[in-house]
């Protein structure tokens, strides 16, 4: 094909560390939309067709070295738009350097919130679109429907938040927190939880569990050997468990628990069905596609009608016309808001046998993202919207 | 009464845990004085052993045994670890007799190297290759009974080197084909499933003594009463602590003290690959699985007294019930009437982060009073 002028776009994740078998699939599907992109003539700006190359720089799973790389892509490549990261501690690393070179990242995962910046697209979850429609389904439609709550997490600032919030909005829906606890981070002793949850939990109940990579094999493997099984009325609520997770947990130990996202591979539409087929036929057909994935290809398209519709590589042009952007994606349309998050479809899927999901509860149409939390009390009644300069980043409703 | 057998037996799961990856460690640092940096992962690969074990299980010949696969995986980890273990003497460790500060940083540096192995080669080699070192190590032996062929040491070197290249090669190749799963390298963690009947729970009225559980118990107490014969039982294990005592003694009574070295090296590693296929039974199998237990296997050996077995049970056992009362908060449960004041202390510390920190804080006040651990003994100490 033949094109006018090339644009070169950054792209940022961990390929080498604790850090690189989840986040290298994100530069994977990248590579993929943007190939898909140039295959259908590229970016048009002033009539001009632009071919996408990319340059790639490791984070290494270290969070300084995202910022210094950051750095480097803005400054030394000149790139108009950084794709990147996958840790809050990566994001929050990479954010001064993006705000004070008034550069955008793309920033594509599933997170607490509590953030709304000038320089950054969040094309993940926001709480409200994942965790609080999965605690509201826990206590109203699920198996275990009325019964206590127990929160289960790794000792860092998502589950913590994530909990926080959770325990708010229980509150507001007249659910009861019967325990919590933290594993710290490194160890898989699980034992003394297990007791707790047997203890607090005696005829079944509700498990929210925000659990961190490693450490959800040995919980899942104990809570079975311990008869916390969802037979025995525990169900396992999770927030990080996705179908790549499935492959390397064991789908016999996960079987009938639960997981909130906004893309499963399961989805029957044209739109999935696509992208997952794209995906194996470019990197193995034993491959799986996950939400997190699903979140980092639509991110580059999104960028591209952005671009398209300012006409230019602009950054701040680019920015006022990405809000308003809508998208056909894999997990059905999404907009952009102006709180630079993404109006989403939240799902509900149950774990089958074979490590696929079963979607057992769609969202009615997309679910707009709250940046700022409205159960946690330190951002409730606030909100941001960045298409008023009045309003900006924080202000109240 | 319930109350206190659950945290008992609770006590002796997390302990078993913790002793049985320390054992190995207990006679690597305990008995030879060597601070093994890379005994986690030497366990990391009695547990990616588990894994490859447990992959020709699953083939359609042996799919009805595979609930046996935890048998073989045993000894299967207790020889690959152990012949890791024994490479890693021969080339590394002697060199560094007697200098902790190298072999501190020595044996970081094979941990990482292990590490970056285990990410970077498919299995399906790694298992070829050991295959081949077995056979290049057990050929000579065999081929000393062969007349024809003791009368040509360099024929028989040069044979056992030809068929143990062809046998390493041929293995993986087969298992390649075999098992695609094996054949291509990942950094990703692997799935060991249990079978059936190591998933479930024992049910005893409302009580449930989960099997793995159970099962790493049994394995514990069986390699503690193996470790205890073949010290001070076995003829090997009677020069291994004539060695520990007095070294120069030992070498002019006749006693081959490389032998023994190598030996000592070989069976501390090879227990950690049997601890490798317990943990496999509780959490995930990935290339960073030793990290997760390495400082808990260095607290268990110095609390017990570095050099003494019993030392290391005590230990474990009294870290395991610790961890239970804490970080289940069983005080809660035992004296619920407790004064509001200190209810919220124990409240406080009952989560496993908060448990952890006191088990730390306890085990430094220990060591206050008792510098050289609970049970201190003489130990070579690396012939400083």
């Amino acid at each position: 094909m033949e094109f006018d002028d090339t644009v070169a776009v950054g792209i940022l994740h961990s390929l080498s560390g604790t850090m690189a078998i989840s986040e290298s699939t994100l530069s994977e599907v990248e590579k993929m939309a943007i190939e898909e992109i140039n295959a259908a003539g590229g970016v048009t700006v002033d009539g001009k067709s632009h071919e996408i190359t990319w340059i790639e720089e490791d984070g290494a799973s270290d969070w300084p070295t995202f910022a210094e790389k950051a750095k480097k892509l803005i400054d030394q490549d000149q790139v108009p738009v950084v794709f990147g990261g996958w840790t809050s501690a990566s994001r929050k690393a990479m954010l001064p350097v993006f705000e004070s070179k008034d550069a955008f990242l793309y920033y594509p995962i599933q997170y607490e919130g509590q953030e709304c910046s000038r320089n950054i697209f969040y094309t993940g979850a926001t709480p409200n679109q994942q965790a609080e429609p999965a605690v509201e389904f826990m206590f109203k439609e699920s198996p275990v429907a009325g019964k206590p709550f127990f929160l289960v997490g790794s000792d860092y600032v998502f589950p913590r938040t994530s909990n926080t919030i959770t325990k708010a909005q229980l509150e507001s829906l007249g659910g009861e927190v019967v325990g919590e606890d933290y594993l710290p981070l490194g160890n898989t002793e699980v034992a003394p939880i297990i007791a707790k949850i047997k203890n607090a939990l005696p005829d079944g109940g509700a498990i929210i569990n925000t659990l961190n990579g490693d450490q959800n094999v040995a919980f899942f493997k104990q809570m079975q050997s311990a008869g916390l099984t969802p037979e025995n009325d525990y169900y396992v609520m999770s927030f990080s468990i996705a179908e790549v997770e499935i492959d390397t947990i064991g789908p016999e130990y996960l079987a009938d628990h639960f997981a909130a996202w906004n893309f499963f591979q399961a989805i029957d539409t044209p739109a999935s069905q696509k992208f997952t087929e794209a995906f194996k036929a470019k990197y193995g057909e034993d491959r799986v596609t996950n939400d997190p994935m699903e979140s980092a290809y639509n991110m580059v398209y999104l960028w591209k009608a952005g671009v398209e519709k300012a006409n230019s590589f602009d950054d701040n042009l680019v920015r006022e016309a990405l809000i308003g952007v809508t998208f056909d994606a894999p997990q059905g349309p999404i907009e952009v808001m102006p709180n630079h998050h993404i109006s989403q479809t939240v799902r509900i899927g149950q774990v089958t046998p074979d490590g696929q999901f079963e979607i057992l509860t769609t969202s009615d149409g997309p679910i707009a993202p709250q940046a700022w939390n409205q159960f946690e009390p330190s951002s409730k009644g606030y909100a941001c919207d960045w298409s008023d300069p009045d309003k900006g980043e924080k202000y109240l409703l | 009464m319930t109350l206190l057998l659950e945290s008992l037996f609770n006590g002796a799961a997390i302990g078993s845990v913790l002793l049985i990856a320390a054992l190995g460690l207990a006679i690597v640092f305990g008995l030879m004085g060597v601070i093994n940096l890379a005994h986690g992962e030497l366990m990391m690969l009695g547990a990616y052993t588990t894994y490859v074990v447990q992959s020709f299980f699953k083939l359609p010949l042996l799919e009805p045994l595979f609930g046996g696969y935890i048998f073989v995986a045993v000894v299967v980890a207790f020889l690959v670890s152990g012949l890791v273990g024994l490479l890693l003497e021969r080339s590394v460790i002697r060199r560094l007799y007697g200098r902790p500060l190298e072999t501190l940083l020595a044996t970081w540096g094979v941990s990482l190297i292990l590490q970056q192995f285990v990410r970077t080669v498919p299995l399906a080699w790694s298992t070829g290759l050991w295959l081949a070192a077995m056979v290049a190590l057990a050929g000579p032996l065999v081929g000393n009974r062969l007349w024809g062929l003791r009368q040509r040491p360099w024929l028989l070197r040069l044979g056992s080197w030809v068929v143990a290249a062809a046998v390493g090669v041929a293995a993986a190749g087969w298992i390649r084909g075999a098992m695609p799963k094996l054949a291509r390298a990942s950094a990703r963690n692997v799935d060991v499933t249990a079978p059936r009947w190591l998933r479930g729970g024992l049910d005893l009225g409302d009580w449930t003594l989960p099997i793995p559980r159970l099962v790493i118990i049994g394995l514990t107490i069986l390699a503690v009463v193996a470790v205890y014969w073949f010290l001070n039982r076995s003829l090997w294990g009677l020069r291994i602590r004539a060695v520990t005592q007095n070294r120069t003694m030992s070498d002019c009574l006749g006693i081959p003290t490389q032998t023994v070295d190598a030996l000592t090296f070989g069976v501390g590693s090879g227990l950690a690959g049997v601890a490798g296929v317990a943990v496999s039974l509780l959490g995930s199998v990935g290339p960073n699985v030793g990290g997760d237990y390495i400082v808990g296997c260095f607290m268990v050996v110095v609390l017990g007294g570095v050099g003494n077995l019993w030392g290391a049970v005590v230990a474990s056992a009294g870290i395991g019930v610790l961890t239970d009362v804490i970080g289940a908060g069983r005080l809660l449960e035992v004296w619920p009437q407790m004064p509001a004041r200190l209810q919220q202390g124990v409240e406080f510390f009952a989560t496993t982060s908060m448990a952890r920190v006191l088990v730390f804080a306890l085990i430094v006040l220990v060591l206050q009073v008792r510098p050289a651990g609970l049970f201190p003994q003489r130990g070579r100490m690396a012939e400083v």
